[in-house]
């Protein structure tokens, strides 16, 4: 590796393998030693490599979130009691609730035991981490450039998203405008007559304003017909309209018990490859080029292959036991720390290091002390 | 370059077509100016030309439009993309992504220019428009004259040989306006692109005309030369009227050219009793409106600081400055709607701000920025309608005050069908229905042609002699020098400047109108005023 290195941003695809690769290793595992490792790479990885730009600071949401998931695991397994062991250590007994006969099925309210509450938690704790990286993924990789990679046959749904996220601010700052001149004309009404005084300007505000964002988009060349012929395009769709049936049955032969075994895999992997070709051909029809796209070098194979190599060695079990990734708590012991899964774990926090650092903000940001917005059309401020 | 070859374009249910047989060839490397009222047709040739018109708009086309040979028939806008470049009238509502250098490269993207390429002309285009500082910078935190030079980088990063404006600067006040269309003019002197033009405020770009193309309104458009066109046109800047006036051949489009013909004129005028651009009028002791240590921040900024102001029954008052010195938070702090950190406001011995929002607007009326904002309902009548069940009792009804605002708009038309003049006179007829002594309009020359802005100096003379203190926010100088009798200039939220229209805006040469320009160091404001002067001068 070579001593200095140019910061710039890390593809985003190898970003988003790498946080794939980890959540699933995560959802084949129980350990919490394990568990709490992911946590503290996702958490090394994002300290290090992330932008400061909105949507790198939503990491802490997730970990909220992954809180509010164990809280609520360990809620509803205390509620609803499953049964108690001879040997477990009860911590507290809640009030038993009776059920009826004809619903006897459900325990509600009983004694709880350390071990059901350790197993809700732990439980909790893998649905958690796994939240914990797909926002990792959408701390350091930018959503927008992420979009720009989609295959071209996706593009307009690329666009449309990006042109959603730019115009809902928009709306919000004309709402607020049409809310203030409304007290002009003392907006009298209340309830449904004053919204409609509210919405309706509000509404042809932004129909206008989407009729010549399209015009200006169209006549910048946005969806200029490539060499697809008419013939061509036929066969995209119907390659496509194939290959998603395909997939259906083929995850209803995999998960339904009574289909034909022959449904399953065989007709994932030909509907699959159906919509790639789709996908390709369609992609044709589209012809375009992207400025300063980001490369696929070295650390993007690093990053990408850490992830990819932690999920392998968890799902395929190599080396270590199911029981060292999925301990019992009954009876109650400290869980064991398996060598092999802990390596790869921490391959795949060498992203961390591997990643190029990021661009740092530039230094014009200096001169973003204008007084107020000036986009909020002179005057009527918020 | 461009060739209109018997055109005819008409919208579906329009009772006639809006251009009629129009046959036009715009040479490579020339600067086309679009004159006509509004309504005459301006941006549909405009968008004719890269087939927005009818592909996008609808309507038919009768006859061929060909830029560069590629007629428009054949080829939908995106086809013609790398050849024409469209700059619009709202620069925001046209950009895709949301920094200036992705806007850049959005166009060339779609053209699928090779990475390489595209880096040397974002960064070619940085420099050539100046925008090198802005790059990483978000585009709605640019201000109006970054954003409108940002729209054209971003058409001009494609290489098109055509550049279309349809009147880039309207939304701007006149600094940025400056600095759109000094772009713009190195763009033709330096690159030779052939630039077609629809701009309202002439003044600023006659000189840098090469052809005026005229529509006068009934469908039929005539072109030519500059000077000799401007001899007929609908529509003239002043220093053309001063020039038509004085029989001036050819015509001056410039200060300077008017300024080097004016001589003689100057000394005819010279000595004579100079005519009032207004009939005086005599103020009352007691103001109608005193507000006092007016204070307006959004959070630490300050929008208006400290400001007292005076408003006399009879008395127009043009509030000027630059965008965003405050001029609209202090309008709005005045009604009442606004927020209001510190000061007090004082009409007739209540302060809007602690009325209900219906007795605050029989004081004081309001006029927003967009006038649209107030309109919800699907008909002219309707607006009236809840006008007067809004106002209560009272003399007269809304359409009473429309139609002696702005006489034959029809009860059935939509509020958003009307023209930009109609519009506002509806939002300021129900305004005025709830009868208020003090009215503030907010930029209403935006969009208005010049018939448009002499309707309005009616409409405001009207409402002063009636007796109403009338304020009018505006860029507009040349619309101050006729309209106004008292100038207010704001500046980062204070008071800079507050007299006498004449003795405001003449001291000023950035802000004084062309005729005080050209007659200097005669107090002349407006080409009325030289025509009166003339016509004593007859009569003597």
């Amino acid at each position: 590796m070579s001593t200095t290195r140019v910061p710039r941003a890390l593809h985003p695809i190898a970003w988003w393998i790498w946080a794939i690769g980890l959540a699933t290793a995560v959802s084949r595992t129980t350990n919490p030693l394990l568990l709490v490792l992911v946590l503290a790479t996702l958490g090394f990885v994002i300290a290090n490599r992330r932008t400061d730009a909105p949507w790198a600071r939503a990491f802490k949401y997730y970990l909220w979130m992954a809180l509010i998931v164990i809280v609520i695991r360990v809620v509803f397994r205390s509620i609803f009691a499953t049964g108690v062991g001879a040997t477990d250590h009860i911590l507290f007994t809640l009030p038993v609730l009776h059920t009826p006969h004809w619903y006897s099925g459900v325990h509600i309210g009983g004694p709880v035991s350390l071990e059901a509450v350790l197993a809700s938690m732990t439980d909790g704790l893998r649905l958690g981490t796994m939240l914990c990286c797909i926002g990792a993924a959408n701390a350091l990789a930018n959503p927008k450039r992420a979009l720009r990679v989609l295959p071209g046959a996706l593009y307009e749904l690329g666009v449309a998203v990006v042109v959603a996220i730019t115009v809902a601010p928009q709306l919000i700052e004309s709402g607020q405008r049409v809310r203030k001149a409304r007290r002009l004309r003392a907006g009298s009404g209340r309830g449904a007559r004053a919204l409609r005084g509210i919405v309706i300007p509000v509404l042809e505000d932004a129909l206008e304003r989407s009729l010549r964002l399209a015009a200006a988009m169209d006549s910048r060349g946005y969806g200029r017909t490539g060499t697809a012929t008419r013939g061509r395009r036929r066969v995209t769709a119907a390659l496509l309209l194939t290959g998603l049936a395909g997939l259906c049955f083929g995850v209803y032969g995999l998960l339904a018990a009574d289909a034909p075994r022959y449904l399953g895999l065989p007709a994932i992997l030909v509907g699959g490859m159906f919509c790639v070709l789709g996908l390709v051909l369609g992609g044709r029809r589209v012809q375009r080029s992207s400025y300063r796209p980001d490369p696929w070098r070295g650390p993007e194979w690093i990053v990408a292959g850490g992830g990819v190599v932690t999920a392998v060695l968890l799902f395929a079990t190599t080396g270590t036991g199911v029981e060292a990734l999925n301990p019992s708590f009954s009876p109650l012991r400290w869980p064991p720390l398996p060598v092999l899964p802990v390596l790869a774990i921490l391959l795949a926090a060498t992203a961390g290091v591997v990643a190029p650092p990021v661009p740092q903000p530039v230094a014009t940001r200096s001169t973003r002390t204008s007084p107020r917005p000036e986009a909020t059309r002179e005057g009527v401020p918020a | 370059m461009i060739e209109f070859d018997r055109v005819t374009i008409t919208y579906a249910d329009a009772p006639a077509p809006v251009l009629r047989d129009v046959n036009l060839r715009i040479d490579e490397g020339e600067l086309c100016l679009v004159v006509g009222r509004t309504g005459s047709g301006k941006s549909t040739l405009l968008g004719a030309i890269n087939g927005l018109v009818p592909h996008f708009t609808g309507g038919t086309l009768a006859g061929a439009v060909r830029v560069n040979g590629r007629s428009t028939a054949e080829h939908p806008p995106r086809e013609l993309a790398d050849l024409v470049g469209v700059v619009g009238q709202d620069p925001l509502a046209t950009f895709v992504t949301d920094t200036v250098e992705e806007e850049l490269a959005y166009g060339m993207e779609q053209l699928a220019v090779p990475p390489a390429a595209m880096r040397k002309r974002v960064e070619e285009t940085l420099d050539l428009l100046g925008l090198a500082d802005l790059r990483h910078r978000a585009l709605h935190e640019l201000s109006g004259g970054q954003q409108q030079r940002v729209a054209i980088g971003s058409v001009l990063t494609a290489h098109p040989r055509v550049l279309v404006l349809d009147e880039p600067t309207s939304a701007l006040d006149p600094t940025a306006a400056e600095e759109v269309l000094a772009a713009m003019t190195r763009l033709v002197h330096d690159l030779g692109i052939t630039v077609v033009l629809a701009e309202h405020r002439l003044e600023r770009v006659v000189q840098y005309a090469d052809r005026v193309v005229h529509l006068a309104g009934d469908g039929t458009v005539t072109d030519g030369p500059p000077a000799p066109m401007f001899a007929s046109t609908s529509v003239a800047p002043p220093v053309v009227e001063l020039g038509r006036l004085a029989g001036w051949q050819p015509l001056p489009l410039s200060v300077r050219d008017a300024r080097r013909r004016a001589g003689p004129l100057r000394e005819i005028i010279t000595g004579r009793s100079i005519p009032d651009v207004r009939a005086e009028v005599p103020i009352a002791a007691a103001p109608l409106l005193r507000a006092r240590g007016l204070v307006v921040h959004y959070g630490p900024v300050l929008a208006v600081r400290d400001v007292d102001l005076d408003l006399h029954a009879g008395q127009v008052t043009a509030l000027m400055g630059r965008n965003g010195s405050g001029k609209s938070s202090l309008l709005w702090a005045v009604q009442g709607s606004g927020p209001r950190q510190a000061g007090t406001v004082d009409v007739g011995g209540a302060d809007p701000n602690k009325l209900s929002s219906a007795a605050a607007r029989a004081l004081v009326g309001l006029v927003p920025q967009t006038p649209s904002d107030l309109l919800y309902l699907n008909s002219v009548a309707a607006e009236l309608a809840q006008a007067d069940r809004e106002s209560g009792p009272a003399a007269g009804t809304a359409r009473d005050l429309l139609d002696r605002l702005a006489p034959g708009i029809p009860d059935d038309a939509h509020p958003r069908d009307l023209s930009e003049g109609q519009r506002l006179s509806l939002v300021l007829a129900l305004q005025l229905r709830a009868a208020p002594r003090v009215v503030l309009l907010d930029e209403p020359t935006r969009g208005l042609d010049y018939p448009g802005k002499r309707a309005l100096r009616r409409i405001v003379d009207g409402l002063a002699a009636a007796g109403c203190a009338v304020v009018v926010s505006t860029h507009d100088v040349e619309f101050v020098a006729s309209a106004a009798d008292r100038v207010v200039v704001l500046a980062d939220g204070d008071v800079v400047a507050d007299g006498p229209t004449a003795e405001v805006i003449v001291a000023s040469p950035a802000f004084a109108p062309q005729v005080a320009k050209i007659l200097a160091p005669l107090p002349y404001l407006t080409v009325a005023q030289v025509d009166a002067a003339l016509g004593s001068a007859g009569a003597a």
